[in-house]
């Protein structure tokens, strides 16, 4: 298979722009006798049904939650990169590209992530005009702050909220277009198959899941937008919802799924506390920016405080490994994502881990909360030598900062951060990995487009902190609009696609086969528990680090849960009702099928880079070790019941020179 | 620096379940929206770390491993933020802790030996789907009648064209903040969905951006809002009082101001 990326010719910062300027376009007259179809209404799906419903065509939209609000892209905390250069720090298009390709350890598309530096900046512009309350300084402009792996201040961000308000914002547009007629929008429906019409996407096959009645849809393309497959971990930060069915079903009709090994384990979560928990929460990476990551030097310390006979506050200054800045004197603690992640396990390995489990490490605000005390006391003209004044100064400040994530932290662990440090761990939280596209964001299958952590496109082996709202965003508001036409623009004469035709009867059927089937299981074990078990196997074996062996046997064993699933799962209920278990049932399937993939992938990338960590590919001192006159290349499989096939698409870096990745 | 072989397998390093709490449950059952429902008891034992729902699994698990049917609830982020749950906890819409989704209650605010009874949103426009699942679908149509601000995409100035002040943007946020659950309506005597509605007028009325539609927005959604047959607002308060996000009833009185404005004094009304 040739995976042709599209990707126009022309200088790097002009091919978005000459592209634009030369594609075909559908006349409004034609957009109004196309139908698209949306499945998810996330930041990616929302905002892309809103601006394709204002461009004219019929959009139907898809979620299989409650309302289009609900979708996960809510929960995002920290903030949203545009590279504006309101701080005159130094930011440029040029900059906020570079890394990010550098942030993705190599392994993304220069041509799609130059895009998204470039539109960046007109999301900030169309999310303030929809009224998106962010952060403002006292003359009433725009705030920043800074992020994870970068050396400029270029995040946005509205609280510790942010994902919230730009959702609501994609969100008052799709209603907006719901009002005037020109979206159509399915709650309570998931997709369960792909339609596919002489070799084109077509349609759908939705489940109304307050009915469970099956409905076909048609449409001349289908458009993805359903985020990521985090979830197969069980526990992670994702939502409880959050599943990989509608990119696998797409997946099994052909579409090929790229780099699934590569996942974020995002460094500062809540730690697991018992056997019963169900996710975990994050503490948005913005705290980094102020916290202070530490973990006790002495083994008897951490050893003590383990078994609650000493608290940080008895640990000596002198007695404190701040590793991160220790390690990483450059970026300190806002190093990115995967390396402050595996820099806590090394702590933790070594047995300097904090909290019952020995799986914790501090991030500490004592000395932020001094700093800014001291400035609250000098700027209102106060005694700065006075230390409980500056602490409660400097509390109020932090509070202003983060008071929602100090609230959630408290009501979780029952403890006040604004005393004792937090205690944190990383945790599965994102997936760069996601369906091939190519410039046009289209998969290989024609008609079919994926967006937003639905792609693989812009992260590669590691997502930069606040640029997962930015792509959702740019995927949905700038960048399909046009691209759409390309596919679109040829399809000008294809009158509405029925859904009567042999193609939608049969999906139809094998969908409902497939439900009836799962639905009248009588096995004695719970979806849940294989869910579970599933997450731990993928945890253990492709999680944080991996070896072969690990994944050798990791992939033997979901091979074998697999079929115990189908054998002895029980499904409470029945298919044409509203049933939450039976939900929850085909979406685990899917996972059992998804973790071998993203098993296999990890194991034929025999190489260290970003999120993905072989041990057997390891520098001197420990950092990841990059093989790039091997793997310089994305890794797309098409699935196979027994024996999946791997394509490759050779990345080609004609801007950036390819170097070992050091904040250091 | 090794990386021996992981065992890092963080949930089976945990303690495991730590029961320090055994509960009598109450909980609303009901088929679908026609049938008749009514309130089951349950025995269920819990951890005082566990989160309310983390409860509710451990009983679901209970039920399914005896093949009875699983309690039916909405839920996803788990975070307080996607505004999916909706369980009237002892008669508080989310439970007794103040500023707390029912999915970031913990059982620690619990004893035990507790009674607890746990129902669906109570309100005639949110019909029971089943069990505490309701359907909110009416909040949508709020929205869809008005809670925007008329832009196309592209069409903005630049982000920096329009200084607002901090707390003018502050107080937007305050109201923007409201996750749309619903337990305002499930609070109030009365079913009224006022709160709801003025977190989102107010949130656009006060924005420079949102101010060119205010007259209409205030008019069209107050309408729909009547339309759904929401009940009238007597300035209860207990909307103010269980919302998860603590928004202030002050929204509701920026609202009712432009709602005369927009019959009295609106340029176009």
């Amino acid at each position: 298979m040739n995976l042709d990326s599209k990707t126009p010719a022309g200088a790097l910062g002009d091919k978005w722009t000459d592209y634009k300027a030369k594609m075909p376009l559908v006349a409004p007259n034609n957009k109004r006798r196309l139908d698209v179809i949306v499945i998810g209404t996330g930041l990616a799906g929302a905002s892309a049904a809103a601006t394709m419903g204002e461009l004219g065509y019929n959009v139907k939209a898809f979620t299989f939650h409650d309302s289009p609000r609900r979708a996960h892209s809510i929960a995002a905390q920290g903030g949203i990169n545009a590279a504006k250069n309101y701080q005159n720090d130094g930011d440029s298009v040029y900059r906020l590209f570079y890394d990010t390709i550098k942030g993705g350890d190599y392994r993304s598309r220069e041509s799609n992530v130059h895009r998204l530096a470039e539109v960046s900046a007109d999301i900030i512009d169309q999310c303030v005009a929809q009224g998106v309350p962010f952060a403002r300084e006292y003359g009433g402009l725009l705030e920043n702050r800074s992020f994870g792996g970068v050396q400029v201040s270029r995040t946005f961000y509205a609280r510790g909220q942010t994902g919230q308000q730009l959702l609501i914002g994609a969100y008052s547009a799709l209603s907006r277009q719901i009002s005037t007629g020109k979206v159509t929008m399915y709650n309570r429906h998931e997709m369960m198959d792909l339609v596919m019409v002489d070799g084109k996407a077509r349609g759908i096959i939705a489940r109304n899941l307050l009915t469970g009645e099956l409905e076909r849809h048609s449409a001349h393309c289908v458009v993805l937008a359903t985020g990521g497959y985090g979830n197969v971990f069980y526990l992670s930060t994702n939502a409880m919802g959050s599943n990989v069915t509608a990119a696998w079903r797409a997946v099994k009709k052909g579409a090929l799924m790229a780099n699934p090994c590569f996942t974020q384990i995002h460094p500062t979560c809540i730690p697991v506390s018992g056997d019963y928990q169900s996710k975990l929460t994050l503490m948005s990476e913005s705290l980094r920016n102020d916290g202070r990551v530490w973990v006790p030097k002495k083994k008897e310390d951490a050893a003590a405080i383990r078994e609650g006979k000493k608290t940080a506050l008895d640990i000596a200054e002198g007695d404190r490994d701040y590793y991160l800045e220790r390690r990483y004197p450059a970026f300190g603690n806002l190093v990115p994502r995967d390396v402050a992640s595996r820099a806590a396990k090394v702590a933790c390995d070594e047995g300097n881990g904090v909290a019952p489990t020995g799986l914790a490490v501090y991030l500490d605000f004592a000395s932020a909360i001094q700093r800014y005390g001291k400035s609250a006391a000098h700027s209102q003209g106060l005694d700065e030598s006075d230390q409980a004044l500056i602490k409660k100064l400097g509390k109020e400040v932090v509070a202003e900062k983060y008071g929602n994530l100090f609230e959630m932290y408290e009501k979780i662990s029952g403890e006040n951060p604004y005393k004792f440090p937090m205690k944190i761990y990383p945790a599965v939280h994102y997936t760069m990995g996601g369906l091939w596209v190519d410039y046009n964001l289209q998969t290989n299958v024609e008609g079919l487009f994926a967006l937003g952590e639905c792609n693989f496109s812009d992260h590669g082996a590691n997502r930069l902190g606040a640029s997962a709202l930015m792509q959702g965003l740019a995927d949905g508001y700038f960048v399909i609009p046009y691209t759409i036409g390309t596919f679109l623009s040829e399809e000008i004469r294809t009158p509405q696609i029925a859904n009567d035709t042999p193609e939608f009867i049969k999906a139809e059927k094998e969908t409902a086969d497939r439900i009836n089937s799962l639905a009248s299981s009588n096995g004695s074990q719970s979806v849940e528990s294989f869910h579970r078990r599933l997450g731990k196997i993928m945890w253990e074996y492709c999680g944080m680090s991996r070896n072969a062996d690990g994944l050798t046997k990791g992939r033997k064993m979901i091979r074998e849960l697999r079929e115990e699933f189908y054998k002895d799962v029980f499904v409470p209920g029945d298919a044409d009702e509203y049933n939450p278990e039976l939900e929850k049932a085909l979406r685990v399937a899917d996972f059992l099928e998804h973790g071998e993939l993203m098993i296999l992938d990890a194991l034929d990338r025999a190489e260290s880079c970003g999120g993905h960590f072989r041990e057997e590919y390891v520098t001197e001192d420990g950092e990841a070790r990059r093989n790039d006159a091997d793997f310089t290349y994305v890794s797309a499989w098409e699935w196979d019941d027994n024996d999946p096939k791997l394509h490759k698409e050779e990345l080609v870096f004609d801007n950036v020179e390819l170097k070992t990745r050091s904040y250091k | 620096m090794k990386w021996n072989r992981i065992l890092d397998i963080s949930f089976s390093r945990t303690p495991s379940i730590y029961i320090n709490m055994k509960l009598t449950l109450k909980v609303w059952r009901q088929k679908n929206s026609k049938a008749k429902g009514e309130l089951e008891s349950y025995q269920v034992e819990a951890s005082e770390h566990m989160s309310f729902l983390e409860m509710m699994d451990v009983l679901n698990e209970q039920l399914i491993v005896e093949k009875k049917s699983p309690i039916a609830f909405d839920h996803d982020c788990r975070e307080g933020i996607c505004g999916s749950c909706s369980m009237t906890i002892n008669g508080s819409p989310h439970g007794p802790q103040t500023g707390t989704t029912t999915c970031q209650l913990h059982m620690r605010k619990f004893k035990d030996g507790d009674t607890i009874v746990v129902e669906p949103w109570r309100s005639g426009v949110f019909p029971v789907v089943r069990d505490l699942t309701v359907d909110r679908s009416a909040f949508d149509r709020i929205i869809q009648s008005g809670g925007y601000i008329s832009v196309n995409t592209g069409q903005a100035p630049d982000g920096n064209a329009i200084p607002i002040e901090k707390d003018l943007a502050s107080n937007a946020f305050d109201a923007a903040a409201c996750i749309g659950c619903g337990a305002c309506v499930a609070a109030c005597p009365n079913g009224s969905a006022m709160l709801f509605t003025a977190a989102k007028v107010s949130h656009l009325n006060q924005l420079p951006q949102g101010e060119v539609e205010k007259t209409r927005r205030t008019a069209s959604m107050v309408a729909q809002m009547d339309k759904e047959g929401f009940g009238m607002c007597s300035n209860v308060g207990a909307c103010e009082a269980e919302c998860p996000k603590e928004i202030s009833i002050e929204h509701i009185a920026r609202m009712n101001r432009d709602y005369v404005a927009s019959i009295f004094g609106g340029r176009k009304s």
